[in-house]
């Protein structure tokens, strides 16, 4: 910056500055220097470079044609024998061989392009994108035509009826796809779960009943709705299950603050909703220390001493609590349905 | 007519130059029924600019067709049905459990269809190959303003393109009914229940009853390859058109205007660039495919609602989505009049997607009304030389990183060993502070870059030689631009803001449309209160001839002008 010498340094007269600024000095802009020369490549003066890329091209096609080969002979002499190590060998050597045919192509294509064709630069015209003005006059005055021609102008009760009719008839696909397309609408099921007075709790998945006697304080377990093996292998089970399902916690008595209906626990033992009330993933990240409860998709966080209240993350309520209590055999029992719909939060749910 | 040329006629009429190779032969066949050869005239040595950068939307464009290619081998063998089945493979985990006929039909693709497990592999790196050129394609575009007029429109159908994408890849994950798609779906479930009003009735209306019943993976194949393939492969026919109809944008430099376009013609050098690409990408995709495992259904087993795996993750174009949904506190929900709304899933699921797309449609128009600019585009910006679009830009880039890494807080924290509390809420502040340090910074770094094009072309470039005069002072020899660097240095527009005329006129009366007006005017001042005007011929004469004590002159009205050489940053320290 501050180094530049006075118009008449050696610098100056040297590079010749001053001569070609003042031809300049009024404009505003500066012309525009037109396209670079071109420059030539090695391959266009020297034809043993241009020989061997043209045998670069061709090895690379060959690779391509050998890669095809080998991908065939992978197909036909590696059978995968259905375990996973199988069909992982057979998967890498027909992917390296495909990518090995197809890299082929690809480079030879390209090298071919960049060091043997043309790289001269040629130069289209760009025209307008509007139409002229003269084409859009006879647009208009075709339009013109034609609506006079159909005499929509004139006839007003006849296009009323067009409109009607062309507004309507989508009803007729419309209303028979979205009548059928939410099964019954009953939207109220959210509010019903399998549990209700009296149904015992199974373990998730084996379906084993849940006895008192088997928890030991700080053990937890995943639990289902007592059912018989063919409701459980019913189309209808998954739908009933993915509301049903229930984590069950042993604590030590003392150590619950909280419950969300007194005595809804039997002996330390709570069952809490498996199903975030914040999108509905399955909460299952138990820390038995903080009896913390995580859900791993969006880490909301459930304090189950203290009735699932939230602790932290983008829940907002309380896993729901399940009432339960013990048969005369020992079994665990629900004493009646959830209090609430499970699961994340709609519009109408406390309605 | 005499009856010696009827039936010569009747043969038709031979041409002047009668083909009489077997290619000109099949050629005038053709040509006679589809007059092709106007097509040929017109596009054999059409010509096209040529950048790497015009490569990305290629790469969509290949990736798709590989998952055209995957994805009717894949068709051929999936069975999009939830009816039950108890699965008979060889894989031990898996012999003999009850799953849905799509999941068995995924593991008889991977174990029994030999290939199966090759194509499922390519067919889900090509997706996020896809999405991710789509996203680095219109990150391309947007920061060189190719989205100017004329091709606003071609940018609303990119952006189509986009959502479509997300929309096919979404409905495409889901299809196996793994545990992890299923649990995805849940997520979704609870999304649209968090709709106000409709959200049950939404719920019904994709899931045909209750989560998950029995409809979801026969809609969701549909969808996957039926409605959203059709709708993306027609807004591909009209992109392209688009794209040919404005004839493609070329970068700044020599000879390069916006009324011609330069570059290499189509036939051969683009058609062996462009064929080649094909190739290389579809390779890239096969040796991904080949050597990189993913999904592994089998290991996370048939959906059920019972288990979920930690750590589990979306396809990375979900992830800001999901990020959004980790980060929003819960105390969010709120309940009016009875009625709950879930501002906690609906301000990340709903809102936070719904400014960003809003942002990317109205840009191309906003831009145009602040600029006030209604000319035809076709030479491409250098970012600097827009620095709030840039700033912008980044801006929401960042936002949707930091969401991204939010949505995999809980891998940053196993793998960093860090509370993931802290985690989530340093995300929680950084999702506010983030986008607009980015804005702060890059327009920043984009106003330093345009100083320096302007020092540059009124001094040249340093040249390490040290000269000394008689008077004993030492210089360094700056050497002078050459004509072509100049040009790509000074050859643009800072475009000031919009005038406002007082809000009274000459005789006092208020005017009408003032306050639109003022509106305008002070968007427009965000965008161009700072700029660098590039050198005038007039300004390096002056710089010549006085010496080297010239300004570095920045215009910026409201905060009064700069001393000599500093910068705006320099001030504001």
């Amino acid at each position: 910056m501050s180094e530049n010498p006075p118009p008449n340094s050696p610098r100056s007269r040297e590079l010749g500055r001053t001569r070609e600024t003042a031809a300049l000095v009024h404009a505003d802009r500066f012309p525009d220097p037109g396209v670079p020369e071109h420059k030539p490549r090695l391959t266009d003066t020297d034809a043993r470079a241009a020989k061997r890329a043209e045998r670069t091209v061709t090895t690379l096609f060959v690779l391509s044609a050998l890669g095809t080969i080998g991908s065939l002979v992978a197909y036909f002499a590696l059978r995968p024998d259905g375990t996973v190590p199988g069909v992982r060998l057979s998967t890498l050597a027909l992917g390296v061989t495909l990518a090995l045919s197809l890299l082929g192509i690809g480079f030879a294509a390209v090298h071919w392009a960049k060091s043997l064709m043309s790289t001269k630069d040629y130069i289209d015209d760009r025209h307008p994108i509007a139409t002229s003005q003269e084409d859009r006059d006879v647009a208009v005055l075709a339009l013109k035509q034609g609506v006079e021609d159909s005499g929509i102008g004139r006839r007003g009760l006849l296009k009323g009826a067009m409109v009607g009719a062309l507004l309507l008839f989508p009803a007729t696909i419309a209303v028979p796809l979205i009548s059928s397309v939410g099964g019954d609408w009953n939207v109220s099921a959210f509010r019903h779960t399998l549990w209700e007075r009296g149904r015992r709790l199974a373990y998730d998945p084996d379906g084993r009943l849940v006895k008192a006697a088997d928890l030991t304080i700080g053990s937890v377990a995943h639990v289902q709705p007592e059912a018989s093996e063919e409701e459980r292998t019913s189309h209808e089970w998954i739908t009933e299950k993915a509301k049903a399902v229930v984590l069950l916690v042993r604590l030590n008595p003392e150590e619950i603050r909280s419950e969300q209906r007194p005595g809804s626990s039997y002996d330390g033992i709570v069952a809490y909703s498996k199903i975030c009330t914040h999108v509905g993933c399955p909460v299952a990240l138990y820390e038995q220390q903080t009896h913390h409860l995580l859900c791993p998709c969006h880490q909301s966080t459930f304090d189950i001493a203290d009735g699932a209240r939230v602790v932290f993350g983008p829940a907002k309520r309380p896993l729901p609590q399940l009432p339960i209590t013990v048969d005369d055999e020992g079994y665990l029992v629900a004493e009646d349905d959830f209090s609430e719909p499970i699961g994340p939060s709609y519009w109408e749910r406390l309605k | 007519m005499s009856t010696g040329t009827t039936s010569q006629n009747l043969r038709g009429a031979r041409r002047p130059s009668a083909p009489t190779t077997a290619a000109g032969k099949a050629a005038d066949y053709l040509d006679q029924r589809t007059s092709i050869g106007v097509a040929v005239k017109a596009f054999a040595r059409k010509v096209f600019p040529d950048h790497w950068s015009f490569m990305l939307g290629e790469i969509a464009l290949f990736s798709f067709v590989v998952l055209l290619i995957t994805g009717v081998f894949l068709a051929l063998f999936f069975q999009p049905s939830m009816a039950l089945t108890t699965w008979h493979g060889d894989l031990p985990q898996m012999h003999g459990q009850l799953m849905s006929a799509a999941f068995a039909s995924t593991l008889d693709i991977s174990f029994e269809v030999r290939g199966g497990l090759l194509m499922r592999q390519i067919h889900h790196w090509s997706a996020l190959i896809f999405m991710a050129s789509i996203v680095v394609h219109m990150l391309r575009v947007f920061f060189t303003g190719a989205f100017r007029k004329p091709r606003e429109l071609n940018w609303l159908v990119g952006m189509l393109l986009m959502i479509l994408g997300l929309a096919a890849g979404f409905s495409g994950y889901s299809l196996p009914d793994d545990v992890l798609s299923g649990n995805g779906l849940r997520i979704t479930d609870g999304v649209v229940k968090s709709i106000p009003i409709i959200g049950s009735y939404m719920s019904y209306f994709v899931f045909g009853g209750e989560f998950p019943g029995e409809f979801i993976i026969a809609r969701l194949f549909t969808v996957h390859i039926l409605l959203v393939p059709a709708l993306i492969l027609a807004l591909i026919g009209l992109h392209l058109f688009l794209m040919v109809l404005h004839k493609h944008t070329q970068y700044p430099g020599g000879g390069r205007t916006h009324t011609n376009v330069v570059g290499y013609p189509l036939f051969p050098a683009y058609v062996a660039k462009m064929g080649g690409n094909f190739f290389f990408v579809f390779g890239v995709l096969a040796l991904m495919g080949g050597t990189m495992a993913i999904n592994n259904v089998w290991n996370y087993g048939p959906y059920d609602p019972s288990p979920v795996s930690a750590g589990a993750q979306p396809d990375w174009y979900m992830l800001f989505l999901e990020g959004a949904l980790r980060l929003m506190p819960g105390g969010a929900e709120v309940v009016i009049g009875g009625y709950t709304l879930s501002l906690n899933v609906l301000i990340p699921a709903v809102v936070v997607p719904g400014l960003l797309f809003t942002f990317l449609l109205v840009y191309p128009f906003l831009e145009a009304k602040v600029t006030g600019d209604r000319r035809e585009h076709h030479v491409l910006d250098r970012p600097r030389n827009v620095p709030v679009r840039t700033a912008l830009g980044v801006a929401f880039l960042t936002a949707f990183v930091i969401l991204a890494l939010a949505g995999s807080n809980d891998l940053i924290a196993t793998h960093f060993h860090l509370s993931i509390n802290d985690i989530t809420w340093a995300f929680r502040v950084l999702i506010f502070i983030g986008p607009w340090f980015a804005f702060w910074v890059t327009k920043r770094i984009c106003l330093g870059l345009q100083r320096k094009d302007r020092e540059l072309v009124l001094h040249g470039h340093e040249s390490g030689r040290i000269v000394r005069y008689a008077s004993g002072e030492y210089v360094e020899v700056h050497t002078p631009l050459d004509e072509q660097e100049r040009w790509l240095r000074v050859n643009y527009q800072a475009h000031a803001p919009l005038p406002l005329a007082p809000a009274a006129d000459a005789r006092g009366v208020r005017r009408k449309g003032y306050a639109a007006e003022k509106f305008w005017h002070r968007i427009s001042k965000f965008f161009f209160e700072d700029r660098v005007e590039p050198v005038t011929p007039a300004m390096l004469a002056a710089s010549h001839a006085h010496g080297d004590h010239e300004t570095i002159e920045v215009s910026h009205h409201e905060k009064g002008a700069l001393p000599a050489n500093a910068t705006r940053h320099d001030v504001e320290r």
